[in-house]
Formats: structure tokens, C-alpha cells, sequence
């Protein structure tokens, strides 16, 4: 009976921390805010409103109305189709500087705590130096090299936040290291690699995953920053920031223009916050509420505990 | 299948905590390690499995059947733990991964050393649960470890160790952190199991009267050497060290406390 009853349940709990993020509504925020920047980021490869970069000089600084939904800026371009646009670039930058953050915090945190000791602590200095330079500093570093583009910065913001993963997640990864379980699972015949992925990563998922979801937040606000200044987008690609830069030149006599890209800008590193701090919650089992068979939600004591032994 | 511990050294940071310790534990014997706290007992268990941290610098041997395992490569370490000897900790809190279920844990020390499918392997971890006493094993293996008491978590444990019938269990102060009708329990089951599996048993412990239920041999240690040894009815009955003879009366304080006035 149990046989068929197993694979149910593994796939019941696979599943059950999107239920439980779903039941979150700061989870529940997260995820529709990153659900439909994805979509509208995916949409506005097929299609926007207008060509985002086709100007129309009789059109210009129109109000909100039915032909442009948000109005239009300095040049007659459709603020709308220009979010949606920007939309893409904020994901790709968002996803890649996850990505870069993630391996590289990831890794120079293994480095700063399972090899020998004089390797870790060296390590350790060597993320304190690398945390002294500002996002800013690296941006511009690689710039001078290769000059401004989105791939700016992805790296700058990765490296950046990378060595922040890798300052937190360390010493997480040195608790759990001693822990009794650690060496149990050495003792029970597990190799070192195997430990790694099976009981240390996930037991510093939980620190992990809300430091990611904050550099991803950030890489959006880096993004922004980053184009505005001129080391990021190109003026002629659509971008939340280098929009923000342009419409806020007049934002003394065209006030309305510059609060949508400041606005989808705000949003998107809400959502990912709240995202971020919702999925820890989910995914920690010691978190999950009314589930504990020993602190039930009044309610539903429907279990009597045999002999607690 | 044998376990010959001979003048085991430990150094950390140039500090010997352990001088010189020799032991042997014959297959299905039951040895008892016994001393105060900082005596050198847990790091000697830890030294037998190669489980110390790497500040740690080990000297003499540890035999198992002959093999030596001071020095041997990490690989081959990994195929004598759990495989031929099991290790349960003190410290039931700590000594299971908090984010995954205890059917799990027990499931993958079997499939660790054994070839079987995830679901034998869980049909496995029901049976091991049920071996050690858990009840409603069906559920239980289902359930985290902060959701389990005490006593059940060190139970878990115990079902790790033994998943792979290894044919020496270390027991490292497991009752320590229980309350006594537990202590009892837990001991009685480790008893049992270890005589129906004809497993060897090394029990380390600070008090002699835990010692007296579970082993037939008793080595005592102080300050990281061997202080006296022999079978424990000989440790009860005539203590020769005053180390032996403290810890006896400190595993029978609870009886001399009305009178310890008296006494002095």
C-alpha cells in the first residue's frame, strides 16, 4: 500500500512550497509582480503598442490617452511601448546578475569555509577586501575596458553581489558545518561533495535565497542607476533607467512622464523583496505554520500523540 | 571483526588531549568508555572514524580487522563508515538535518552503501524506524525532526547508524541530553539491538551507572589517559583509582544525598 502511497506524496511535497508561497501574501505579491514583468517582458518581443525608438515629432509630451496609454515623451515615443520594452532588459539583467552573483558567491563561500584552514581564512580577508569596492567602482572598471553596455552590468552588479552572497552565506556555512548532522552524514559513509549538495546548500538556501532575491532587486535599481550614468544601456536601447534619465530632465513642467518608468522601477524591486523574503518562509520547514503535529492551530487537533517517546 | 585502539594520540594546536590510549573491543563485546567531560572520550570516538577536524594530528593506530585507518585516504574511510561502523551522537537537537524529512535521512544511508531504488529504499526506512521502536512508523518517517520529541530524534539517529548494519556501533553519549525514564528506554533498545544484530558496541559516557546497564568491559579515562580498565562489575564493586572511585560516587550522589552531612 505504501508503495503506491509514496510517490504521491514526494510529488505532494515537491509542490507544497509553491501552495504554501501562494498562501503568503507578501509570496503571493512577489509572484504575480515578477510574473507579469517576465510576461510583459516576453510580450514585447512579438509586439508594443509602437516601435519603441520610432519618433514622432508631432506627438510629443502627449498626456495618458487612448492612442498612448501613458502618454509620450520629449521626442513623441510611447512611454508605454518604452516600459514594455525596458521590461526585457530589466529581466535579462535581473536573471544574469542572479546567475553571476549566485556562482560566484557560491563558490568563493565554499572556498572562505570547507578548505583547509589557511585557504579559508584568506579567503575570508579576501572577500572583506573585494567588498570594499562599491558596484559603482567595478561598472566603471569594466567599462573603461570594454565599454558601456548591459553586459557592464551583469558582471559589475554579479562580482558586487556575489562577494555579499559570499560574506553571509560563509560563516552560515561554517554553523552548519559543525553541526552534529554534518558529521553524521560523514560518519555514514558520505563524501565530502555529496555533503555539500545534500545537507549543507539547502540548510543555507533560506539565508541564501533572500540575499539573492535582494541583489536581483538591486541589479533592477543598478540597472536604472547604471544606464543613467551612461556605463549600462545605450540611449537607443529601452531601459527603465536611461527613460528615467531622460524624463526627468523635465520633470518640472512634464511631471506625469517620469512616474511610470519611476514607478515599474519601484514595483519590480518590491515584488522581488517580498518574493524573496515569502520563499524563505515557504521553504523552511521549521517556518511552515499548522503543520507541526506538536503546536496544531486550535482548530484542527484531529491527532492524539500516541506514547512520546 | 575486531577493533584494536593502541597508544592513540591526539594533538589540537600543539595541545596533547589525548596520550596514549589503548583499547580492544572483540567482535559482539560491549565496551564502555567512561570519564569526566574535556577527559577525551568524544575525540577519541571521532579519531576511529577519521572524523576530526583538520587541526586535529593523530598518532599510534586503530586496527579494524587488521586494516589500519589512521591515514587511510579519505575514499576508503568513506566505505568503513556506516558501512562496518555506525556512529550516534549526544546531542539528538543537532544530530539530524532540520529541512529534511527523517524518512529521507534514513533512506539515504541506505542507499549510500546499498544499490536500491528511492522506493525501497523508503520501504527500507519504514522498516528501520519500526526496528528501533518508532511508533507509527507509516507517518513518522514522513515527519521533520523539529517535530519529533527527544527521545525519537535519537532514535532516528540510532536507525542511521544501523541502516546499513554496520558490525560496530560507537555510541557517543547518546542518553546524555535525555530525561531518565527516556535514558532507560533508549539504553534498553540499543541493548537489544546491538545482542540481536551480534554487533560490537563502544558506549561512551560520563556516568557509571548508565555504563553498568549497557557494557561488560569498562575503560576509564582522565585527562587523555587510560586510568583503569576491566569489567565493569569490577569498577563498581572495587574501584582502584580515585577517578573510578569519584565517578562512582557521583553515578550514586542521588542515594547518598540525605546523608552526605553525615558522610563527611
Amino acid at each position: 500500500m505504501s508503495e503506491i502511497a509514496a510517490r504521491p506524496v514526494a510529488a505532494r511535497a515537491r509542490w507544497h512550497w509553491l501552495r504554501q508561497l501562494w498562501r503568503l501574501p507578501t509570496g503571493r505579491f512577489g509572484l504575480i509582480t515578477v510574473a507579469v514583468v517576465g510576461l510583459v517582458a516576453l510580450v514585447s518581443v512579438f509586439w508594443t503598442p509602437y516601435d519603441p525608438i520610432s519618433i514622432d515629432v508631432n506627438a510629443r509630451w502627449q498626456l495618458p490617452s487612448l492612442a498612448h496609454l501613458l502618454g509620450t515623451d520629449g521626442t513623441g515615443r510611447d512611454i508605454l511601448s518604452l516600459i514594455m520594452g525596458g521590461a526585457r532588459t530589466t529581466v535579462f539583467v535581473a536573471i544574469g546578475s542572479g546567475i553571476i552573483a549566485s556562482v560566484f558567491g557560491i563558490v568563493l563561500a565554499a572556498l572562505g569555509s570547507l578548505t583547509p584552514r589557511w585557504a579559508r581564512e584568506s579567503m575570508a580577508v579576501f572577500i572583506d577586501i573585494l567588498i570594499a569596492f562599491p558596484v559603482l567602482l567595478i561598472a566603471m572598471m569594466i567599462s573603461s575596458v570594454w565599454g558601456g553596455s548591459l553586459w557592464v552590468v551583469i558582471w559589475s552588479v554579479g562580482i558586487g553581489f556575489g562577494v555579499s552572497i559570499a560574506r553571509v552565506t560563509r560563516p552560515e556555512l561554517r554553523r552548519v558545518l559543525q553541526s552534529d548532522f554534518i558529521v553524521a552524514a560523514r560518519s555514514s559513509g558520505l563524501s565530502n561533495t555529496q555533503v555539500l549538495w545534500r545537507h549543507l546548500l539547502p540548510n543555507i538556501a533560506p539565508v541564501f535565497i533572500v540575499q539573492l532575491s535582494w541583489s536581483m532587486a538591486v541589479a533592477v535599481l543598478a540597472e536604472a542607476g547604471l544606464s543613467y550614468l551612461g556605463y549600462g544601456a545605450s540611449p537607443t536601447e529601452p531601459s527603465w533607467g536611461v527613460l528615467l534619465a531622460n524624463l526627468q530632465a523635465y520633470i518640472g513642467i512634464h511631471p506625469l512622464a517620469a512616474v511610470w518608468p519611476g514607478l515599474a522601477i519601484t514595483i519590480t524591486v518590491l515584488g522581488l523583496n517580498l518574493l524573496g523574503d515569502a520563499l524563505r518562509e515557504a521553504t523552511d520547514p521549521t517556518l511552515s505554520r499548522g503543520r507541526d503535529p506538536l503546536h496544531p492551530p486550535r482548530a484542527s487537533i484531529r491527532h492524539v500523540p500516541e506514547v512520546i517517546s | 571483526m575486531s577493533l584494536i585502539v593502541k597508544d592513540l594520540t591526539i594533538d589540537i594546536e600543539g595541545r596533547r588531549v589525548v596520550d596514549g590510549i589503548s583499547f580492544e573491543v572483540a567482535d559482539g563485546a560491549r565496551l564502555g568508555i567512561i570519564g569526566e567531560s574535556g577527559s577525551g572520550k568524544s575525540l577519541t570516538a571521532l579519531a576511529i572514524l577519521g572524523l576530526l577536524p583538520d587541526t586535529a594530528v593523530t598518532g599510534g593506530s586503530v586496527l579494524w580487522n587488521g586494516r589500519e585507518l589512521l591515514g587511510l585516504p579519505e575514499k576508503e574511510l568513506a566505505q568503513v563508515r556506516g558501512d562496518d561502523i555506525g556512529i550516534v551522537f549526544q546531542e539528538p537537537r543537532t544530530a539530524l538535518n532540520p529541512i529534511r524529512t527523517v524518512g529521507r535521512q534514513i533512506a539515504e544511508s541506505v542507499r549510500i552503501h546499498q544499490r536500491m531504488s528511492k522506493a525501497d529504499a523508503w520501504q527500507r526506512a519504514i522498516a528501520e524506524a519500526r526496528r528501533v521502536a518508532l511508533p507509527d512508523p507509516e507517518t513518522i518517517v514522513k515527519r521533520y525532526p523539529h517535530q519529533l520529541s527527544g527521545g525519537q530524534r535519537q532514535r532516528v539517529a540510532t536507525a542511521i547508524a544501523l541502516a546499513c548494519d554496520p558490525r560496530l556501533l560507537i555510541a557517543d553519549e547518546p542518553t546524555t541530553a535525555l530525561d531518565v525514564t527516556i535514558q532507560a528506554e533508549v539504553l534498553e533498545l540499543l541493548r537489544d539491538l546491538v545482542t540481536d544484530a551480534g554487533m560490537s558496541l563502544v558506549f561512551i559516557t560520563h556516568d557509571l551507572a548508565v555504563l553498568s546497564q549497557i557494557a561488560t568491559h569498562g575503560v576509564v579515562l582522565a585527562h587523555g589517559r587510560v586510568v583503569e580498565a576491566g569489567p565493569v562489575q569490577h569498577l563498581l564493586r572495587d574501584p582502584q583509582s580515585p577517578i573510578t572511585q569519584g565517578l562512582l560516587r557521583d553515578a550514586t550522589s542521588t542515594l547518598w544525598r540525605p546523608t552526605k552531612g553525615a558522610e563527611s
